[in-house]
């Protein structure tokens, strides 16, 4: 028997914050990839401290719900999931390299423990950026005449998170696909306040590189951009800024395709998932357009 | 129909025979042997077997159910659902243990009793949850799950719900329709019904209202919660919750006592909390009578205890203003309604609440300044928290 436990952070103040993580969870679950599909989290219930009891199975594939390395990845749930010998420097990761390590676990010896890498750095990140252009845009083949921006924390909390942004916009623009291509940050240069200097595009699509719906993604980015002078009255999709308009996305962690990177971390780390993977990638293709 | 007697003849005619809850089946060189608490038959052949469990047909299905619907791959949820219908929990399942909780086996009923009782319907309550089970003519259990609050109610009048997840969106939000931070928050809101649960739903729906609720109370009742006290679970946090660890000082958990009566009091929090101040200093304050333990402060107690060290860590400073014996009242009874969370329960023109809405607006008006100053006294002019 197999498991699949994803974790995440949650929140004491927004149902939003856990939302993906269920959504995701759910569809891994309907495609039946695992025996057992379990979800654990830093703020909400079960904690990433007693997810691992309400598991059945014994081979458990842990797979991170969060955008980059660090942090939370490195220190709070190997700690939490109380991982025996757990060395960060077993991932021996560039900081966008970690695939998984395989340990046991001080709460449930008898069962063995594959620590898999955020979701954030896998390859197939990118092209759940490039599906939520899709769902955003309600163009299945966008691209032409479009600009996208993947948008970030900058590197003031965490390198890595900087990193992986990078990443995701480099490969984006090896597709050759949209016109233009650049990385934002909300606390350094380039910054998504300016968003409409860095494209000549007239329409951009911009994604948040981030898991789940909360302040920053709903609140500062969109203000900060001018989508909207208060984010309570909220905005249009598209929004016409300075000449441009701007296809604001929300957190690309709500897009369905999503459960799909996490059945590859699992895969990377040695779950047999079967066929699952293409059933995801057409199903989610369905997932209707958030209205915002 | 009847295939339960198939597996248990084959069970039974196996190794060392089939044997649970007082029942006991098992072949030898002279055919079949078989026990109850009331009778023996010995030296029966299998089509004697089979007339004579026609006799016992609830040990039969009894034996089934536990045997081979629910089985043993999972203690945790085999413990639960036993203890649901009233069964001896730590009896009759081969995970062997130490299992230390025998002595209820005593007064466990008989199988034809629990079975009595399970035809009328068992009750059992999990925080704010009412579990009833029944047994249907084929032995076959059927669970029911409702808000103990609603015990009473017609289930027509309840909405029904058949997926476990389901119960991920009835805990979400509070009958105010406000985001419950906490799963086990005495506040879950009523108004549903899982009328028709199997044990394997069941235990998976009463695991999405309280996430590892069972299998925590099954390690506890083997000895084996690993509870962590708040010194240990204090000690353990880095980043934005570390400071806390700076709000123990000396010797005194007093701080804690009140972390404790303000979170975990069972009027607000349905588990039973286990944890202590550390391994040789228990709280003054009672973890209350919740089926089901906590084993360390969660994280909203957590992150709640962060803002307290900050606010806690302030000096005192003697304040000076007036107050009317009955405005001094009028303070205690806002903080009281608000932290019983009654000031939607007190009537607009009930005046006679001190935390009724106009009295409240009254005593602003009379009492703060332009700055919301109480009295007009300035918190203090350096203070810009
Ligand atoms: S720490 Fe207190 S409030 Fe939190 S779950 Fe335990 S008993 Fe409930």
């Amino acid at each position: 028997m197999q498991a699949l436990v994803i974790v995440a952070h949650g929140s004491h103040l927004n149902p939003d914050s856990s939302a993906p993580t269920y959504d995701h969870a759910d569809t891994v679950r309907e495609v039946g990839a695992f025996d057992e599909v379990r979800t654990g989290f830093w703020k909400e219930e079960p904690s990433i401290r007693e997810v691992l009891r309400t598991v059945e199975a014994d081979e458990v594939y842990v797979v991170p719900l969060f955008i980059s390395e660090g942090y939370f990845t490195e220190q709070v749930i190997p700690r939490e999931l109380r991982l025996e010998g757990w060395d960060v420097a077993d991932w021996d990761s560039d900081g966008l390299s970690a695939s998984h390590v395989t340990l046991s676990a001080t709460d449930v010896p008898e069962k063995t423990i594959h620590y898999c890498g955020p979701v954030g750095t896998h390859a197939a990140m990118t092209d759940v950026l490039v599906r939520r252009a899709e769902t955003v845009t309600g163009d299945p083949n966008v691209g032409e005449g479009f600009g996208l921006a993947v948008v970030g924390h900058g590197t003031e909390r965490n390198e890595n998170s900087a990193k992986a942004i990078e990443y995701h916009a480099d490969r984006i623009r090896e597709m050759d696909r949209f016109d233009e291509v650049q990385a934002l940050y909300m606390d350094e240069e380039p910054e998504v306040d300016d968003v409409t200097d860095y494209f000549e595009s007239e329409d951009v699509v911009v994604v948040p590189l981030f898991i789940a719906d909360g302040f920053h993604t709903q609140e500062d980015i969109p203000e900060d951009m001018g989508l909207t002078d208060d984010y309570r009255t909220g905005y249009d999709v598209p929004t016409e800024v300075d000449g441009h308009r701007i296809w604001y996305a929300g957190a690309v962690g709500t897009e369905g395709l999503m459960a799909d990177v996490v059945l590859e971390r699992a895969a990377d780390a040695g779950a047999d998932i079967g066929n699952t993977l293409e059933v995801v990638r057409e199903r989610t293709r369905k997932t209707p357009q958030e209205a915002n | 129909m009847g295939h339960h007697l198939d597996a248990l003849v084959d069970a039974a005619a196996t190794g060392d025979g089939i044997s649970l809850d007082g029942f006991t089946v098992s072949r030898s060189d002279d055919g079949f042997r078989l026990e109850t608490p009331e009778s023996t038959l010995n030296g029966l052949t299998e089509g004697g077997l089979r007339e004579a469990l026609a006799d016992y047909d609830d040990y039969a299905t009894n034996w089934y159910f536990w045997s081979e619907v629910v089985g043993e791959s999972s203690p945790q949820r085999r413990a639960f659902l036993r203890w649901v219908e009233g069964a001896s929990v730590d009896a009759g399942g081969d995970d062997g243990g130490d299992a230390d909780d025998t002595e209820n086996d005593g007064d466990a009923p008989s199988v034809p009793e629990r079975y009595d009782d399970l035809r009328d319907g068992v009750c059992r309550e999990w925080g704010q949850l009412l579990v009833t089970v029944t047994v249907d003519d084929h032995g076959e259990r059927s669970y029911e799950l409702r808000h103990a609050d609603e015990v009473d109610a017609d289930r027509d009048e309840l909405d029904p719900y058949r997926e476990s997840l389901a119960a991920r969106q009835l805990a979400t939000y509070d009958e105010k329709g406000r985001y419950r931070p906490l799963k086990t928050g005495n506040n879950l809101a009523g108004g549903w019904v899982f009328p028709d649960l199997d044990a394997h739903d069941l235990v998976e729906t009463v695991e999405t209202f309280y996430p590892a609720s069972v299998p925590n109370w099954y390690r506890e009742r083997r000895g084996e919660l690993d509870v962590a006290h708040w010194a240990d679970a204090i000690g353990r946090q880095t980043g934005m919750y570390s400071v806390v660890k700076t709000w123990n000082r000396g010797d005194g958990h007093e701080h804690v006592n009140w972390v404790a009566e303000a979170c975990c009091d069972d009027s607000q929090c349905v588990k039973r909390r286990e944890w202590q101040y550390d391994d040789d200093t228990d709280l003054d304050v009672d973890g209350g009578d919740g089926a089901f333990p906590c084993r360390e402060p969660c994280s909203v107690v957590i992150a709640a205890s962060r803002k307290w060290t900050r606010l806690e860590g302030e000096e005192t400073q003697t304040y000076e203003f007036e107050l009317t014996p009955s405005e001094k009242e009028q303070v205690e009874d806002i903080i009281e309604a608000v932290a019983d969370d009654r000031t939607d329960a007190i009537r607009e023109a009930d005046v006679y609440e001190g935390a009724n809405r106009y009295r409240a607006r009254f005593l602003r008006a009379k009492l703060f300044d332009d700055e919301g100053n109480l009295g007009g006294v300035p918190t203090d002019a350096s203070d810009d928290e």
